[in-house]
């Protein structure tokens, strides 16, 4: 498929915007139950700010996909059938969410809603916390199925791709969480940054589950399904004009087989390599880690580029196999 | 329930693009506006069509077989495009199984065209919606048209009768009865889409030439037999008449 970068930041950007709500509230909740130190209100309010700037952005660059822009509010009609409506839906809901989690930290409204039993304050915060996570998730849910749920695109037909998301945003939200941590000067960074490295590395093993089972696929379709002859040698001679196509255009990287692998050999290093040594090295740190901590975050996202390059540029449409050949 | 499609006999497909033609035409011309071509003089020309003629060469020589092949939607049954489409665009009428865009409410992001394996949807890239062949919705209900004409622009064109057309539902009708004796086969059945658009292969045509045949035996002048018949080493009847 052509990557297309209005797709690689849109997902990336809220990826890491999920992630950093994720923290957030992981830092809150953690508080409440007295396992890490709690944090003032600015804490969580600045936090949420950069995470719904995050959301923003990647709203934002979600508009260049889209031919008629102006047209984008009917998106939201489809939700029983498509998953791009359910994203739709779920990312603008998602940023109310973390909007209204900002603001009650911000404002220090924050009213106990009931007791559980156990004496635990139901704090109106810790609610929208928790709805936010949810939201959190249904979006990786969301934009992941998108893709996997298309099944002739075999590369991305897999649960996988769901898990990869999740994981892959979470990391990049966690270190994003601990360099802002490191910034805003808490207690919090080795905590942070822990669960950063975790996240990362639980990312390294399913998407190099997924590298691996790309690698080894077998596409279903072959140009004997495609055009009906059962024939073991069929070459395309012509596909019917010489001119460019969108089917040319769309479903192809146009960049050489040694492009693609560096690009994945890239995003390897830079999304799990560097960043869980820069983590590592912040924990053992004991003077200010933010730089090494916003360079985790930098060269993680930058990874996360390539890596979502990489994920578009690796899946082969079967409709390829009807432009092979221009003369 | 009435499920329209072509039926595309490649026994008899020339790839002479006259459907091509005729398709961008019609269409270029109709009610939805120009099928937009970008740089049509120019080093770099592309253009939206919504119909094919692509040319296979099976087999490895000197045993080869060249098939030309039309592709357009195939208004699957079980269309895939349809359900991603996150806004309604994209839509398989009930009444007739035509599935179609309704251009006023493409977004243009192009789910729908990832979606179809087949690759028969072309974002305009002027109008920047999703298009993609409309059966000639617009001809093949046209009262205004006699009954014969009410075809796709496609079927009309052919000069060969390779493209038949209607209701693969109706066991009596045209392209049923194509499909059923003549191995009608669809493009990609593993995929589950069920395209409602069939194809006829490809099957050796051979003729039986017995003497009486050669020579005309009701010809009460007997020309037949008068005509030159040079002997093995001589020049023969063609070499003759050439010089």
């Amino acid at each position: 498929m052509h990557p297309a970068f209005s797709v690689i930041f849109l997902t990336t950007l809220i990826g890491a915007g999920q992630g950093l709500f994720l923290a957030l509230f992981t830092v809150e909740s953690y508080g409440l139950l007295e396992l890490v130190p709690s944090q003032g209100p600015e804490f969580y309010a600045h936090g949420s700010l950069l995470a719904l700037a995050l959301l923003v952005l990647g709203l934002f660059a979600s508009f260049f996909h889209l031919g008629r822009p102006e047209r984008a509010w009917r998106t939201a009609t489809k939700w029983r059938t498509s998953w791009l409506s359910r994203e739709v839906i779920v990312l603008p809901a998602f940023m109310a969410v973390v909007f209204l989690y900002g603001l009650a930290h911000w404002t220090g409204f924050n009213p106990s809603l009931g007791t559980l039993p156990g004496g635990y304050n139901v704090l109106a915060t810790v609610l929208l916390g928790a709805l936010g996570a949810l939201l959190a998730f249904a979006l990786f849910l969301s934009t992941a199925m998108i893709y996997a749920a298309v099944k002739f695109l075999q590369e991305w037909h897999s649960p996988l791709t769901v898990v990869n998301y999740t994981l892959l945003g979470g990391a990049s939200g966690f270190t994003l969480a601990a360099a802002y941590a490191a910034w805003a000067q808490t207690d919090l960074v080795s905590f942070l940054a822990g669960w950063a490295i975790i996240l990362t590395l639980l990312a390294l093993v399913s998407r190099a589950a997924s590298l691996i089972r790309n690698a080894r696929i077998k596409p279903i379709s072959s140009l004997q399904t495609a055009i009906g002859v059962k024939h073991p040698r069929i070459e395309q001679k012509s596909q019917g004009f010489m001119g460019g196509s969108f089917n040319t255009r769309e479903f192809f990287h146009h960049r050489s087989a040694g492009f693609v692998r560096a690009v994945k050999w890239a995003f390897l290093i830079g999304v799990f390599a560097i960043p869980a040594a820069l983590l590592a090295l912040a924990m053992l740190m004991t003077v200010d880690a933010t730089p090494v901590l916003v360079a985790a975050f930098a060269v993680q996202y930058l990874g996360l580029l390539a890596e979502r390059w990489f994920f578009f540029a690796q899946a082969n449409h079967p409709q390829n196999l009807y432009y092979q050949s221009v003369a | 329930m009435t499920q329209l499609a072509l039926v595309i006999d490649l026994n008899v497909c020339v790839g002479c693009h006259a459907c091509v033609t005729s398709c961008k035409e019609w269409n270029t011309s109709g009610d939805a506006g120009p099928l937009v071509d970008l740089n049509p003089y120019a080093a770099d020309p592309t253009g939206t069509f919504f119909n094919r003629v692509q040319t296979f060469e099976v087999g490895e020589y000197p045993n080869t077989e060249t098939v030309h092949f039309p592709k357009s939607c195939l208004h699957c049954e079980e269309p895939p495009c349809v359900p991603v489409c996150p806004t309604g665009a994209s839509y398989k009428r009930k009444e007739d199984g035509i599935v179609l865009v309704d251009y006023d409410k493409c977004i243009g992001c192009k789910y729908c065209s990832w979606a179809c394996p087949y690759g028969v949807r072309e974002v305009d890239a002027q109008r920047k919606v999703m298009t993609k062949c409309t059966l000639c919705v617009d001809r093949i209900y046209d009262d205004a048209l006699p009954e014969w004409d009410r075809k796709p622009a496609c079927v009309r064109a052919c000069p060969t009768h390779a493209r038949l057309f209607g209701d693969i539902h109706d066991p009596d009708s045209e392209v049923s009865q194509a499909i059923r004796e003549n191995g009608g086969y669809q493009l990609m059945p593993e995929w589950g889409t069920k395209p409602a658009n069939h194809y006829l292969p490809r099957h050796k045509t051979r003729i039986t030439v017995r003497e009486d045949e050669l020579e005309r035996a009701d010809n009460p002048l007997k020309i037949d037999s008068k005509l030159p018949k040079p002997g093995r080493d001589e020049p023969s009847l063609d070499d003759v008449t050439s010089w």
